[in-house]
């Protein structure tokens, strides 16, 4: 195994166009495990820390850039972009230990391609977008069509992701991410719910999304649950009808951490209180951004 | 399997080494610098034994390739003692016999030490927050919090 750690992202994608064999990590926190249990043998480890715009963090009047290798750890410390994003900032913040947090990346995890990744949700939410470098320069996909299965991702093997780019939040806007663990730390997702809302002048829900992670081969959107907010307040009927259309959407599997019957449970409940955190959180950004 | 040159500054010395690319840093501390105060627990980045700081971030060092270091400043447990004079948390977790076997302590010093530099004065709360990617096997974790709220207190001056 060699170590290589290019410099600029066009002698990465050279690199990796000739190197077949060659596998990029950021954190390496799912790639060392992956090593160890003999599940992967790259000859060539591509590091893409040192490459400047993969660890930095940019906002501008429409968007936050973030880079693909950033520690999860800049997220959370971060106060401009955990204000504007604490759902996202929270995902990420679950993410491992201290330890972890400190090397693990937004890139790494949906590359991972692990249906529980936890910043996953939270993205798709928050209409992330990936800058994708390859050999015949970037392309921009939805974080929500990077995976295509457990361990799959729609990238050709000479690509890597650079950066996410992610609106920035609007106004009456909010956004929020729970997940559900056996433990209260250092767990792995049985349910994960993201969702994020706009509110009407008149209060009532304008716009809302909502994704959950952990109940199927890769995060899925509830579009039940989304219609049967808009339009809507956040009375009885309505969280139900939330609860049931992202009980509905599960195809969770059955393993030690949770039957499906339970899985599809916590995945309404979850679902409900992410939005209402959403809206909460709406309601106090009444103002600009 | 290629073997990288690497120059660190390894507990304030300019340490080189020679490492094989795939090694972990934590292997790489242990058998080409010499020290074994980081322990291997798990070796996926469970336990929380191997933590060291890199450029004063705590980090668990079987998860790093020991080339990603080239340049960069390392603490381990070696380093915590200045001049023969043990770091408050050494000498609190000794006093309040917050060790049995000892394995994880090296790990829960670093994460501890990481703790304190960014927050003097943490609430329990904190503290077992920020050791939550440190498992002990014998103590219980009790003493342990208290050694280091102790730690804590003294390094405030109270
Ligand atoms: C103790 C422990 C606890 C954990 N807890 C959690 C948790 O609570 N929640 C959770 O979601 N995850 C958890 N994880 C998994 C892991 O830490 C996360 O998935 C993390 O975000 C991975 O990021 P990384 O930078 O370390 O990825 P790496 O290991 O570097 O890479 C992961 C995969 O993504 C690919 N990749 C990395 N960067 C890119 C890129 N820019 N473009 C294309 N492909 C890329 C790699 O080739 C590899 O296949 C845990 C891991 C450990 C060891
Ligand atoms: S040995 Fe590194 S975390 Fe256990
Ligand atoms: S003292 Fe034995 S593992 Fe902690």
């Amino acid at each position: 195994m060699k170590y290589i750690a290019p410099s600029s992202v066009e002698e990465a994608t050279s690199l990796l166009s000739t190197s077949p064999s060659a596998q990029v990590f950021a954190g390496a926190t799912d790639v060392v495990p992956q090593l160890r249990a003999g599940r992967s043998a790259p000859e060539v480890l591509v590091d893409l820390k040192k490459i400047e715009e993969l660890v930095s963090m940019a906002k501008d009047d429409d968007k936050w850039t973030v880079g693909a290798a950033t520690p999860t750890a800049n997220l959370t410390e971060d106060e401009a972009f955990s204000g504007e994003f604490p759902g996202l900032s929270e995902a990420a913040g679950l993410i491992g230990s201290d330890q972890i947090q400190n090397r693990s990346s937004l890139g790494g995890n949906l590359c991972n391609g692990s249906p529980a990744a936890d910043s996953v949700p939270a993205m798709v939410v928050n209409g992330a977008r990936a800058v994708i470098a390859g050999p015949n320069g970037t392309r921009v996909l939805d974080v929500a069509e990077v995976v295509t299965g457990p361990g799959q991702t729609s990238l050709e093997a000479d690509e890597f992701i650079v950066e996410f780019e992610i609106d920035r939040m609007p106004a009456r806007s909010g956004d929020a991410y729970l997940r559900m663990i056996p433990r209260t730390e250092m767990d792995i997702a049985v349910v994960g719910a993201g969702a994020r809302v706009t509110l009407a002048e008149d209060g009532s829900i304008e716009e809302a999304v909502v994704a959950l992670g952990a109940v199927a081969p890769t995060v899925v959107r509830v579009p039940d649950a989304e219609a049967a907010l808009v339009g809507n307040t956040a009375d009885d009927e309505t969280l139900s009808a939330v609860a049931e259309a992202a009980s509905g959407v599960c195809n969770p599997i059955d393993d030690k951490r949770g039957t499906v019957a339970y899985r599809k449970q916590v995945a309404g409940v979850l679902a409900k209180r992410a939005v209402l955190i959403a809206i909460e959180r709406a309601e106090q950004r009444n103002g600009s951004k | 399997m290629a073997r990288t040159h690497i120059t660190a500054v390894v507990n304030g010395d300019e340490t080189e080494f020679l490492a094989e690319d795939g090694t972990s840093l934590l292997n790489a501390l242990r058998d080409e610098v010499g020290l074994t105060g980081a322990k291997e627990g798990c070796g996926t980045g469970d336990c929380g034994a191997c933590s060291v700081m890199i450029d004063e971030k705590v980090t668990t060092s079987c998860l790093v390739f020991a080339p990603e270091v080239e340049g960069a400043t390392i603490l381990t447990v070696e380093g915590l003692a200045d001049s023969g004079e043990l770091h408050p948390l050494q000498q609190c977790f000794l006093e309040g016999a917050a060790l049995q076997c000892g394995i994880c302590t090296p790990g829960f010093l670093i994460a501890a030490k990481a703790l304190l530099d960014k927050n003097p004065d943490p609430t329990e709360t904190e503290i077992r927050y920020a050791l939550a990617g440190n498992l002990c096997r014998c103590t219980g974790y009790d003493k342990i919090v208290r050694a280091v709220q102790e730690a804590a207190r003294e390094m405030r001056g109270q």
